[in-house]
């Protein structure tokens, strides 16, 4: 964008677009690209959220579990399933593209999963053991996630050749973004329409989850009060370990059909940005609440889009910090606003 | 430390207490000098600092990078660390976010005197005369960023905890981004440069003074003259920030600190008190930015990351939380040690790389052994004032036991 200042006062104008006809006429295309967007948000916030509602803390590292499940998935792409990076896409047919998909996010999951266990156990336990404070829970999550970044960028290199460092992975890209229909106008292709489909069936499968077996039942009553939870014979710790089990899955999840949207987007740095988005999602539509999470995920990723078409693509990601603080003054239980305990049982 | 962590603290297990407290000793030693061998000790060891660069000891050398330099680094952030100090060790509010008025403390120099900068108000045609427009934008850049810590104090102060120190993030990444974006006037990813910086001590030899990067030879090299200059404002913060402690408003942030309902019942105004330390803690951080901007004499975006907010919450929590003197060795260890290890390899990797990865790992392992740091500040004795320390020493308490 080059303007010219008029004097130095404009300046500070010129840089700033007001484009509503912009939003107008690519209504519909930005809330179907919002949608992609936002159900990514959304699986990575219910991992926020999940913690959040159990245990009150912020898990500041989730987004580094994020990060270590795209690695995965290419990982499983790369070296289990053979798919050598290159620029091009692989033409495969619908059914073996789905099960190598399904057979890379099932890996992903694997390793997000037992990431989100392992951080749980080296990080966070011992502090619960010694009955530490909630800025003492904070300052460990920014330090492992501090950790985990750095040990991709500077060490996996080491381990592992040709993973990690200071660039993003070669893309492996198995499904070529293709037109498949259009509503109100708007395209649809196949990458959004995997990646909303899945991340649909994901957020039915937590919610049934939580709200319908046995264990979420233990989730939400160790959320409610984790004494009379433990009185009445729910494992607090064991609980706690299938909670961060399950955000990390959801983010391995999340991470695959991250990388479908943004092939090139596998690196060290990668989750920071995407699980601050989420957080904000997570608060949006109410912390400490599933649905509300899956909600503000969706609305995040929508209005991102909006603020992106009104003010210019520079500004989307200031577009979400300044939605995240203003809910956060307006409303700072969020949206749905009802905590995860006191959720129907 | 909250009361109700005080009997997990005495439980810990001994021999990680004794591996994890060098500055237990030290703590108590200085604790129980008096007022004015406070001041000698505190004196001697200022001027002893001072010195470091002039005669570099060859186990403290930094091999691959200017030892000056990175002193003076250090000094800018041991000032950060100590208005950090403010927010974070002694009232206890969380903020990720304060390389944001590093960043307007800086911006607002780089504004004013980047011959780059449309609102430049330096050379013939502005008000801004070279010789001291770098002092003049000083004590503006400390009102600017007190004046942000205020606007951005006011709505968020209300919220608590974990919140608050999201709400710090997005805002501490809005003003980086603003910086990157708003091309136009900051220049954007470009940055500014040829920002202005003290014109003293200007000879034949050196026609731009001592404080240029010009005068990189030798010892005394621009790097150690900004620490020295880094030196006296630490030591004029310390003062103040000392004396902030000693006050009323110190004890009002303790208060809020160790129990904000509590605080709120007893009559303190907590939301006043805390938009204080906030704003404060602002202006601290605003003037360390204007001495970056100084001495590096070039303003750009990626400096103030959110990551170099996370590592200067690094040297506080380091150093002791509350304490600070802590902060500022705190401080000297996050800068020091990756000069120090730059260029040194270990298995094929750059050690200097590894910084985040060590001190991510020193915070984890910190916060598990020793959350209070590693000179602990004496908080809860400090709530009750300095008469019920001197009770507790007392021999018949002692003798009582």
């Amino acid at each position: 964008m080059i303007h010219e200042c008029i004097d130095q006062y404009t300046c500070l104008a010129a840089n700033i677009n007001f484009n509503l006809e912009g939003l107008r006429n690519g209504f519909w295309q930005l809330t179907i690209d919002g949608l992609s967007w936002g159900s990514i948000y959304a699986l990575v916030a219910v991992g926020y959220t999940l913690v959040f509602g159990v245990l009150r803390l912020i898990n500041f590292a989730h987004s580094e579990i994020f990060m270590l499940g795209m690695f995965g998935a290419y990982f499983c792409l790369d070296m289990i399933l053979g798919f050598a990076p290159s620029g091009n896409a692989y033409r495969l047919g619908i059914g073996l593209t789905v099960l190598y998909l399904g057979i890379a996010i099932l890996f992903a999951m694997l390793v997000s999963g037992s990431a989100a266990v392992g951080l749980e156990f080296i990080a966070y336990r011992p502090l619960r053991r010694r009955g530490a404070r909630s800025l003492t829970f904070l300052i460990t999550a920014i330090g492992m996630s501090f950790v985990l970044q750095e040990f991709v960028h500077f060490v996996l290199p080491k381990l592992l050749k040709g993973y990690g460092g200071s660039n993003a992975q070669q893309p492996i890209i198995l499904m070529q973004p293709k037109t498949q229909f259009t509503v109100f106008g708007a395209t649809v292709s196949n990458v959004t329409l995997v990646i909303v489909a899945s991340a649909l069936v994901f957020a039915l499968l937590t919610d049934t989850a939580i709200n319908r077996t046995k264990f979420g039942r233990g989730i939400r009553a160790v959320a409610q009060d984790a004494t009379t939870a433990t009185l009445m014979g729910v494992s607090r710790e064991r609980i706690i370990m299938t909670t961060f089990l399950l955000g990390g899955l959801l983010a391995g999840a999340a991470a695959l059909l991250y990388t479908l949207k943004v092939p090139q987007g596998i690196i060290y740095s990668g989750g920071f940005l995407l699980g601050i988005k989420a957080f904000s999602a997570a608060v949006l539509g109410g912390i400490g609440n599933l649905r509300g999470a899956l909600l503000g995920g969706l609305l995040l990723g929508i209005m991102e889009n909006y603020g992106q078409a009104v003010f210019g693509t520079q500004w989307r990601d200031v577009v979400a910090f300044v939605l995240l603080v203003l809910v956060l003054l307006i409303r700072p239980t969020g949206i749905l606003g009802e905590s995860l305990g006191k959720a129907r049982a | 430390m909250s009361p109700s962590e005080k009997p997990e603290a005495d439980r810990a297990s001994t021999w990680s207490d004794k591996l994890m407290a060098p500055g237990d000793g030290l703590r108590q030693w200085w604790d129980r000098l008096s007022r004015v061998q406070k001041w000698g000790f505190g004196v001697i060891a200022f001027g002893l600092l001072a010195l470091l660069p002039l005669f570099p000891p060859p186990f403290l050398n930094t091999p691959n990078i200017s030892f000056g330099g990175t002193m003076a680094q250090f000094a800018m952030v041991a000032i950060i660390a100590i208005g950090l100090n403010v927010v974070v060790g002694q009232t206890g509010l969380l903020d990720l976010g304060y390389v944001g008025f590093y960043a307007v403390g800086a911006y607002t120099v780089a504004l004013l005197t980047s011959p780059s900068s449309p609102w430049n108000r330096m050379g013939p045609t502005g008000w801004l005369h070279e010789d001291w427009a770098w002092l003049a934008c000083v004590p503006l850049a400390m009102a600017i960023t007190a004046l942000t810590g205020l606007i951005l104090g006011t709505p968020t102060l209300r919220l608590r905890g974990d919140y608050l120190a999201i709400v710090t993030l997005g805002f501490g990444e809005i003003i980086r981004l603003l910086a990157d974006n708003l091309a136009d006037v900051t220049n954007g990813p470009r940055g500014l440069n040829e920002v202005a910086y003290p014109r003293f001590g200007e000879s034949e030899k050196l026609p731009e003074g001592v404080f240029s990067s010009g005068n990189s030879m030798g010892h005394a090299g621009y790097g150690t003259w900004w620490f020295w200059l880094g030196i006296i404002l630490i030591v004029a913060i310390l003062l103040l920030v000392g004396n902030l402690e000693r006050s009323r408003v110190g004890r009002a942030w303790v208060a809020i600190r160790e129990d904000e309902d509590a605080a709120e019942v007893m009559g303190v105004n907590t939301f006043r008190f805390k938009l204080w330390a906030f704003v404060i803690g602002a202006a601290i951080g605003g003037l360390s930015g204007a001495l970056y901007a100084g001495q590096v004499q070039f303003v750009a975006p990626p400096t103030f990351n959110i990551i170099n907010s996370m590592l200067f919450l690094c040297a506080v929590v380091l150093g002791g939380q509350g304490n600070k003197l802590g902060v500022v060795f705190g401080a000297f260890i996050i800068v020091y040690l990756p000069n120090r290890l730059l260029g040194v390899e270990f298995l094929g990797i750059n050690l200097g790389d590894l910084k985040y990865l060590f001190f991510g790992m020193a915070l984890v392992v910190l916060m598990i052994f020793r959350p209070q740091g590693l000179f602990p500040a004496r908080q809860q004795l400090l709530a009750y004032g300095k008469a019920a320390r001197e009770l507790l020493r007392s021999p018949e308490k002692e003798s009582a036991k």
